[in-house]
């Protein structure tokens, strides 16, 4: 199969442009500097506690686990003209899925027009029937969206961007971003002097205008407040790090109440009005009234408060509907439909099970292809032919066939590969990007995002949950 | 600021010195079992430092006869055992971790710092190598973690819940101390006049001396030889002894006024009242009614006065 590496035209003699300057500086690195540094960083990382919790293990000394995040040092750089385009993209993407909520929750225009099966849509699960209706500010449901953007060779060898996955529930990842630039610039101040990258440090600026430009428009001076599930949360790390950096209250489900249909907080000095919640807890656990009769993590009575307006909820609720695999064919679609423009960033061919031809395809060519489950993340719940075994394959085989529209295929993308440190020195692993897009009053968001590194050799899956490393990305200004 | 937030600030720093206390005390007795005495002698301070935490039933429970190695074992690293050095670390390090971003990066740092360096030293045997360099480190650590805390922190409420738990702590530890060390000595060689027992004298208050980095105090306070009704006073009514129960009392109210913006809050009015009995009484009237009898009712007040903060700010209902 063909490999495109982000570095290498030609590994390890032929070094793409915009990645000579770096080339010929780690050329002139010690093998002992760079273990130093590595070792650093680790240091750093767990001193700072910059870590993610695994739920129900536990460490030899029989605390619960907290894990780093490995760090790579080696930086994915993209040039700039690459970024320019990446970023009108993006923003025309998530415009798009901002259009898509709004229409499905009010006119179903796209639906009447018959571009996508109204049962696709209504009878989803993450189809939110509580939304109907309701009115969000600037018509904006998905305020912060993470897309998993993946770079795959084409016929002709160049690396070619694909959005492999919309993120627009509670996408996560960003305080990796923003602390490894820093861990960078500690550790490799002079990389900084003899390259121009793009800043990211001002996200939680964005952020707090994006969350603000969200409140009700009853109050001109919110109070603005990150909602977290506590402090065994996988990703709790980040929702301290961002309520701290935003400089607003990090509360839980037992913080809050809701009184007169309005959402408090308790403090020393009593209860206090709270405007915006940027929840990083799933729909299902917001309101144990509306949504899961168990759930301890929410507030009760949130949404009717939501539904009258008297506080914001981001993401908004039932934004699940448009990260949905089963509607993620129709993203192209949605661009035209609601922008009338033609997409500029493409998505992954896919096969919708679901529909009969598309299924036999899959069912010809499992060995080949990626089959993912529609409601399924973080890697779980997949088949990646290359890589399973026979029996793995008739297995799942049996599986598809006895739901066919709980699945979508792909073709096994080879992922574009950075070079990495492994055991062995340094080795290409396959990489991927999740920039973070803020939707408020305007669309913006810091250049770059999150590179996901697969630390096993060969292996595609670059997730944090199975063995997946960060690096830090940055956008060399020409 | 959030009541749970508050509720983890006055905890995390209640657990800090609670650590340092209990290094403090084992710190004592570890110095003091190197002197010459009877295996009865020695077993008996043993047996006291687990009274003052009241743990020797869970103690005996666990581990059967007292023997010091494993009286530190318990106290330091058993995790089983809530008030150990280690556990108290950790509660600390949970507390601090549940509101860090309510932390300055130094504050939030130092107890993450303390608690991965103490799990560390403990797997490598330092313990067990030099016991009294342990029980040192503890102690800096606390300095360190009080240092950075009022070097860095907004002085707001944040600051005061933190500094109103280390206090209440430090009040409630130095009382207990106390009440352990004087009823060893009462019913067992208090007052009799050999000469060997005068010297088993000076050790026994000298070594409640130093355990409150108090014994150099003394001698610059009285310029005397050790008498015990002094050493009562001076960890219980002196302003200027910083463990003395008089100038804990003095900083629990002075933050709770803050917290609370006056000084008529039921958790002020208790503070303020228990602060005044200790301004306005003498070491002879508190003796003439029994030490033993007046710490246990210290101790109970300044456990009301920890709920009443709970009930009024950190767990309203």
């Amino acid at each position: 199969m063909l490999n495109f590496d982000e570095m290498y035209d030609q590994w390890p003699t032929s070094v793409r442009p915009h990645y000579q300057g770096y080339q010929s500086w780690l050329a002139g690195q010690s093998d002992a500097i760079m273990r130093a540094r590595r070792d650093e960083a680790e240091m750093i990382f767990r001193r700072v506690g910059i870590t993610f919790a695994v739920y129900g293990e536990k460490d030899e000394d029989g605390s619960g686990t907290e894990r780093l995040i490995p760090f790579d040092l080696i930086p994915r750089i993209i040039p700039a003209h690459e970024w320019r385009e990446m970023h009108q993209g993006l923003v025309q993407r998530v415009t798009a899925l901002n259009h898509f909520l709004h229409d499905i929750y009010h006119g179903q225009e796209i639906l009447r027009a018959g571009l996508i099966p109204a049962e696709q849509v209504l009878a989803n699960a993450q189809y939110r029937p509580e939304m109907r209706g309701v009115a969000v500010a600037h018509q904006v449901y998905a305020n912060i969206s993470g897309i998993d953007i993946v770079r795959a060779p084409n016929a002709k060898g160049e690396g070619q961007y694909f959005v492999l996955e919309d993120n627009l529930r509670v996408p996560s990842g960003v305080s990796y971003m923003l602390e490894d630039r820093k861990m960078m610039m500690r550790l490799f101040p002079d990389l900084f002097r003899s390259h121009r990258v793009a800043p990211v440090a001002h996200y939680p600026d964005l952020l707090l205008e994006t969350l603000r430009a969200s409140a009700p428009l009853t109050t001109d001076d919110p109070t603005v407040v990150v909602l977290t599930p506590g402090m065994y949360n996988s990703a709790y790390f980040e929702h301290a790090f961002l309520a701290q950096q935003m400089g607003v209250e990090l509360v839980e489900g037992q913080d809050l109440f809701v009184q007169d249909d309005y959402v408090y907080m308790r403090t020393t000095r009593g209860p206090r009005r709270v405007d915006v919640i940027y929840r990083r807890v799933d729909d299902d656990f917001l309101d144990p009234r509306v949504f899961r009769p168990n759930s301890t993590l929410g507030c009760v009575g949130l949404m009717a408060a939501y539904a009258k307006g008297h506080v914001s909820i981001c993401n908004a609720v039932g934004t699940g509907i448009a990260d949905d695999k089963s509607i993620y064919p129709y993203v192209p679609q949605m661009i035209e439909f609601y922008l009338g423009e033609k997409p500029i960033l493409h998505n992954v061919p896919t096969y919708q099970c679901r529909k009969a031809e598309d299924l036999q395809y899959t069912l010809d060519h499992l060995a080949e292809l990626v089959v993912k489950e529609v409601h399924g993340a973080g890697g779980y719940g997949m088949l990646v032919g290359p890589a399973a075994t026979r029996a793995e394959i008739a297995a799942f085989r049996e599986v598809l066939m006895a739901r066919p529209d709980h699945y979508i295929a792909q073709p096994t993308l080879s992922l574009s590969t950075c070079p990495t440190y492994v055991a062995s020195g340094i080795a290409p692993r396959h990489i991927d990007l999740r920039p973070f897009v803020l939707s408020g009053k305007t669309v913006q968001m810091v250049p770059g995002g999150l590179t996901r590194v697969a630390l096993k050799e060969g292996s595609l899956v670059v997730n944090s949950s199975q063995g997946g490393g960060t690096k830090d990305t940055w956008i060399l200004e020409d | 600021m959030l009541s749970r937030t508050a509720d983890h600030l006055f905890w995390m720093s209640r657990y800090t010195e609670r650590a340092e206390n209990t290094a403090r005390m084992l710190d004592v007795n570890y110095q003091t079992s190197l002197l010459p005495q009877s295996a009865a002698v020695a077993e008996l301070g043993w047996q006291g430092l687990l009274k003052i935490s009241e743990l020797l039933p869970s103690y005996q429970a666990l581990y059967g006869d007292i023997t010091p190695q494993k009286v530190i074992e318990f106290m330091v690293k058993d995790e089983d055992n809530p008030s150990s050095i280690l556990s108290c670390l950790k509660a600390a390090r949970e507390n601090a971790r549940a509101v860090r971003g309510t932390l300055t990066t130094e504050v939030w740092e130092t107890q993450n710092q303390t608690w991965l360096e103490a799990k560390r030293l403990l797997a490598q045997g330092e313990l067990e190598r030099d016991p009294s360099q342990f029980f040192e480190w503890v102690k800096f650590r606390s300095h360190l973690s009080r240092g950075v805390t009022v070097g860095t922190m907004l002085i707001d409420e944040a600051l005061h819940f933190m500094r109103l738990g280390t206090f209440l702590e430090r009040g409630d530890n130095t009382a207990r101390l106390l009440d352990v060390k004087f009823h060893a000595v009462e019913s067992d060689f208090f007052g009799l006049a050999n000469d060997q027992d005068q010297e088993y004298d000076f050790y026994h208050w000298s070594a409640i001396l130093r355990s409150v980095s108090g014994f150099e105090i003394y001698r610059k306070v009285y310029r005397d030889v050790i008498q015990p009704d002094r050493v009562a006073e001076l960890l219980v009514l002196r302003h200027d002894m910083p463990r003395a129960l008089r100038a804990c009392m003095d900083e629990v109210v002075h933050n709770l006024e803050r917290v609370c913006g006056s000084t008529d809050c039921p958790s002020c009015r208790l503070a303020g009242k228990l602060r005044a009995e200790l301004q306005f009484t003498s070491i002879d009237e508190i003796l003439a009614n029994g030490l033993h009898a007046f710490l246990t009712q210290f101790l109970d007040r300044i456990n009301l006065i920890g709920a009443e903060v709970s009930r009024e700010f950190l767990i309203p209902s």
